[in-house]
């Protein structure tokens, strides 16, 4: 199977360049992670981050055939030759198929992505019904790959005040959890033009998201909230 | 000054659901309008202008230009948020596009209450 991959190591190319690999599969090769694998063993020097290889850590997204997504959940056989693969589109490369995450790191952090609670912790634990539970459901889920933010051009044009698909998502999460106490101040925090309206609604976060996730309709129920509370 | 990214502004809610009305209003201006006009032509000279000395049509042609202003003030401003990094420039073309909106406006109710 033909391979054309984006291979730079700032310590030795003066620029980034595309390398073509040719490799001979195994039958039990079917993601497109264990093809880079083989290529990995051709070429040892290329560099990509994978870990769980079932698509829950998160860490193998890459830009596959023009597409954000992750390498080990994209089977062989649904792509087409040469198979075109870049590092995530928008973010600092570090070498090859690894990018610097921390700018979409900082956005994550800053929608605080945990629990906040003002009343004392309850004997056990703090109660959710079914129906709350279900609020949660196609927001949880989230493995942070960074497909949808580096996917957005909002977030290409300005990573370090839109906060992204990624974190608007996580912050509806925890907007939308009925054991959450601070909706106010997470309203507050993303009410600027910067940080949720960069989001033009063009749903490219919903077309890549590896999980089967909507950002963007998280993002369109935040504005709900706002509304609902402005009017 | 040290050079941080400085955000919570706290607007941009009012912006965003002010562009959806405006687009409501455009769209119902523009349905309306047809819907008076297309069985009234031609028109003619005397028509057109008969048709603009009414006040409820002055009213609401007015309503639906300064819609047009305000939503492609948001839009704009988008464009620059986009854009164009330079603060300073982006606080020049924003305030030249003011400027011209607001001059769009008093002509344009110039315009309808010459009729």
């Amino acid at each position: 199977m033909k391979f054309s991959i984006y291979r730079f190591n700032p310590e030795k190319d003066e620029k980034p360049y595309m390398q073509d690999f040719d490799v001979t599969l195994q039958p039990t090769d079917r993601m497109l992670l264990d093809a880079i694998l083989r290529i990995k063993a051709m070429d040892d020097s290329l560099g990509l981050r994978k870990s769980c290889r079932e698509g829950v850590c998160g860490s193998d997204g890459m830009n596959i055939n023009g597409k954000n997504g992750l390498a080990c959940i994209t089977a062989l056989k649904d792509l087409k030759e040469p198979v075109v693969l870049r590092p995530l589109p928008g973010l600092p490369v570090i070498r090859d198929l690894i990018v610097d995450m921390s700018q979409f790191f900082k956005q994550y952090h800053s929608v605080k992505p945990y629990l906040i609670t003002e009343t004392p912790p309850p004997q056990k634990e703090r109660l959710q019904s079914p129906e709350d539970r279900e609020e949660l459901n196609g927001l949880y889920e989230c493995v942070l790959c960074a497909c949808c933010s580096t996917s957005c051009p909002s977030f290409w044009w300005n990573p370090d005040k839109f906060v992204g698909p990624a974190g608007l998502l996580q912050a509806y999460r925890f907007i939308a959890d009925t054991r959450d106490e601070a909706t106010s101040e997470r309203l507050d925090n993303l009410e600027d033009p910067y940080r949720l309206f960069r989001c033009h609604t063009i749903m490219n976060c919903a077309d890549v998201c590896p999980k089967g996730l909507n950002p963007t309709e998280a993002i369109g129920k935040i504005k709900e909230q706002m509304v609902k509370r402005m009017v | 000054m040290v050079n941080r990214v400085v955000v919570g502004a706290h607007y941009g809610l009012r912006d965003w659901l002010l562009q959806r009305i405006t687009a409501v209003i455009m769209a119902l201006y523009a349905v309306g309008f047809l819907a008076c006009i297309l069985p009234r032509l031609p028109l003619g000279y005397a028509g057109w202008h008969a048709w603009f000395a009414l006040l409820p049509v002055k009213i609401m042609t007015l309503l639906f230009l300064l819609s047009l202003f305000y939503h492609a003030w948001v839009g704009v401003r988008d464009i620059f948020m986009d854009y164009i990094k330079p603060f300073g420039l982006r606080l020049v073309l924003q305030s030249g596009v003011i400027l011209m909106l607001l001059v769009y406006a008093l002509w344009a109710a110039d315009i309808l209450w010459s009729i």
